[in-house]
């Protein structure tokens, strides 16, 4: 097991090199410098006001003079050691900005993909078991129609509705902590920010969480035609031990994988998410770098989170060959 | 004795297509929203489809005139003679119209949905929107689907080497935070309705290929296609003509569901401010307006979403139609 893991390990360079080069050369090659740009948010000085020795001194000063593979080797270079530079913004190292926010957005996901897996799981079952009853059909019904509702126009209505403005006043839309929560002792924090991540929480999970439910009803009435839960259920067992033994223990092995699919989309969720709620994480902290054309932000944020996928994919991968006995470590590369 | 003529593929496919009501009634509501798309200027404009004036008939929708050059034909409808008349589009507010003694009214006669911040009418941007938002999922749909037959094409017919390399390109892209990718692009090029085309239409091909390229590793060992190899086809030929109909049917699902999910991306980007450019109106900028103004401004919320979602479900329906009449083995797993 510990030479597929390193094996795998070694299989994620390729990959985030290529991600990295395509994002360095996308925004590299790019129109409009970040020099002129906060040369202008800086001093507030008109784009012609500029004299050209500025722009020059100041592209030096970045690196910004030298040829684009140059950059990249000198980029590539630094985050070996993890030196990901400073932002452009407030010259402080983008690695310390980013230890800041990517606890914050772990946090959420990793809380929304437990609800995801929790409620996806038994509704799924309750569909394949119940399949073509009413309460199926109802059901499936409304979460197709989940899948569809854009995650904003959610977090917007359930801001009108619940937000304080002309309805109820339930849940805070705005951060994580309400003002002066810092000093709460924990357990009053905590509650305080349970309270504040129920809204954003759920945008982010329940259109993955109909997706999943509806995946692992599929699954699960593949498995019930198959011939050895016909035997169990001719041998006498009771239905319920078939599903939950015999059934479901196969069926939950597809569900596992699809968690690699469905993390590059909950990244991308929390950029919208976390600028609709306030949320000081790295999704926010991403849509500002792209704002301010922060070069050394969108290249450590765009590296960072395809790390954390590939890493969400090798675990799904690695449960996948726990669960499956069927399966090898030394058979899959 | 009557022939009965063979229905073929494509033909047996829609039979069952048309039992499907659920699926019939979203391929209804498509094509209501193309007939929107198509009209846009007959259903919404502050110009008049028809227009008699001295005597002459003119069709301002569809020509320009010179002699009605910067002249509002809001006041000409009041001053017109006897005999003559205007037949205005039934919404009568171009989606660009600001009207600032107007703003942010809330749904009535005069306005059905109501108006924006710069009192420009909300029905009007929405129909107006329609086109914007399905010629960017159907465009972006079609670019992925060219690049993503090209790729899985070539990974399938050829295998090996050239099917590990293209495989691993498969694998970065979708390991992409994709939308963060195309946030960036839009941030450093102009986001015009071309380059969100281009940009959406460019990172989501790997449904389509990793299909395309599972059917050709599959179709490669077919009997017909090694006599088509045979007969001295070329490659190119063999795999566009011999292959890829046979391949055809799961791009069509899939790229069904990709509109749906090109909508949703560029309606998420207009909303976050990067999508189409002012003042060209689309859902996701309706939208957004009404973050600044969620406290009181509900019909900002509620007619764009109900646009967007409507339309994506429409697609959504429509793609589960497609698999359940394309392969009865499809049973709403993937």
């Amino acid at each position: 097991m510990r030479d597929y893991i390193i094996k795998r390990l070694i299989l994620l360079i390729p990959t985030l090199l290529g991600i990295t080069i395509i994002t360095f050369f996308i925004i590299q090659l790019a129109p409009g410098n970040p020099v002129e740009r906060k040369l202008q948010l800086d001093e507030g000085i008109k784009s012609e006001a500029i004299t050209k020795e500025i722009v020059e001194e100041t592209k030096r000063l970045y690196g910004l003079d030298k040829p684009i593979y140059v950059r990249y080797g000198i980029w590539l270079k630094q985050i070996v050691t993890l030196d990901f530079g400073r932002s452009y913004k407030d010259h402080r190292p983008v690695i310390d900005k980013i230890a800041e926010r990517l606890p914050i957005t772990i946090t959420l996901n990793v809380i929304s993909i437990i609800i995801i897996y929790l409620t996806a799981i038994p509704i799924g079952v309750y569909a394949a078991v119940r399949h073509g009853s009413a309460g199926e059909r109802t059901s499936t019904f409304v979460l197709f129609i989940l899948y569809s509702i854009p995650s904003f126009w959610m977090a917007m209505i359930l801001i009108f509705f619940l937000g304080g403005g002309e309805y109820w006043n339930v849940f805070p839309v705005y951060g994580i902590l309400s003002p002066g929560a810092e000093n709460y002792p924990l357990p009053e924090k905590a509650a305080d920010f349970l309270w504040h991540i129920v809204l954003p929480v759920f945008c982010l999970s329940y259109g993955s969480l109909a997706y999943l439910s509806r995946f692992q009803k599929g699954s699960l009435l593949e498995v019930l035609r198959e011939d050895y839960v016909r035997t169990a259920t001719a041998k006498g067992l009771p239905r319920s031990k078939v599903i939950l033994k015999h059934a479901l223990r196969n069926a939950l092995i597809p569900i596992i994988t699809i968690l690699a699919g469905i993390l590059p989309a909950m990244i991308g969720g929390s950029v919208i998410i976390e600028t609709i709620f306030s949320i000081p994480g790295i999704g926010q902290l991403g849509f500002e770098s792209v704002l301010a054309r922060d070069y050394p932000m969108i290249m450590a944020i765009a590296t960072i989170s395809a790390f954390l996928t590939l890493i969400g994919i090798l675990i799904s991968d690695l449960v996948y060959v726990l669960v499956d006995p069927r399966i090898s470590f030394e058979g899959r590369s | 004795m009557t022939k009965t003529k063979s229905v073929g593929y494509w033909g047996s496919v829609w039979r069952k297509f048309k039992k499907d009501r659920l699926a019939f009634s979203a391929l209804i509501v498509i094509l209501l929203l193309l007939f929107i798309a198509v009209f846009e200027s007959f259903l919404a404009g502050n110009k008049p489809i028809v227009l008699k004036y001295e005597g002459h008939y003119y069709f301002p929708v569809v020509f320009r005139y010179p002699e009605f050059f910067g002249r509002d034909f809001k006041e000409l409808d009041k001053k017109l003679g006897p005999g003559d008349f205007a037949i205005f589009p039934p919404v009568r507010y171009s989606p660009t119209e600001n009207d600032l003694m107007s703003i942010l009214n809330p749904p009535s006669g005069e306005h059905p949905f109501g108006t924006d911040d710069r009192g420009r009418d909300v029905l009007a941007r929405m129909i107006y929107g329609a086109r914007i938002s399905l010629s960017i999922g159907f465009i972006a749909v079609g670019i992925s689907a060219v690049i993503g037959i090209m790729l899985g094409g070539i990974a399938g017919y050829y295998g090996g080497t050239t099917d590990f390399i293209v495989s691993r390109l498969f694998e970065v892209m979708m390991t992409f935070p994709v939308f963060f990718l195309i946030l960036t692009i839009l941030a450093f090029r102009d986001p015009s309705i071309y380059n969100i085309m281009i940009v959406i239409g460019a990172t989501s091909w790997t449904g389509v290929a990793r299909l395309i390229r599972g059917e050709f590793l599959k179709l490669r060992k077919f009997e017909y296609v090694e006599a088509a190899v045979a007969l001295g086809g070329n490659d190119f030929r063999v795999m566009m003509k011999h292959m890829l109909p046979n391949a055809l049917a799961p791009v069509l699902v899939d790229s069904t569901f990709g509109i749906a999910g090109a909508i949703l991306v560029e309606s998420g980007l207009s909303f976050l401010g990067f999508g189409v450019p002012p003042p060209d109106p689309s859902w996701g900028d309706v939208l957004s307006q009404s973050q600044r103004y969620v406290d009181f401004a509900w019909w900002l919320v509620l007619f764009p979403g109900a646009a967007i979602f409507l339309t994506v479900t429409a697609f959504n329906l429509l793609g589960e139609g497609f698999r359940n009449s394309i392969d009865p083995k499809f049973t709403g797993n993937e």
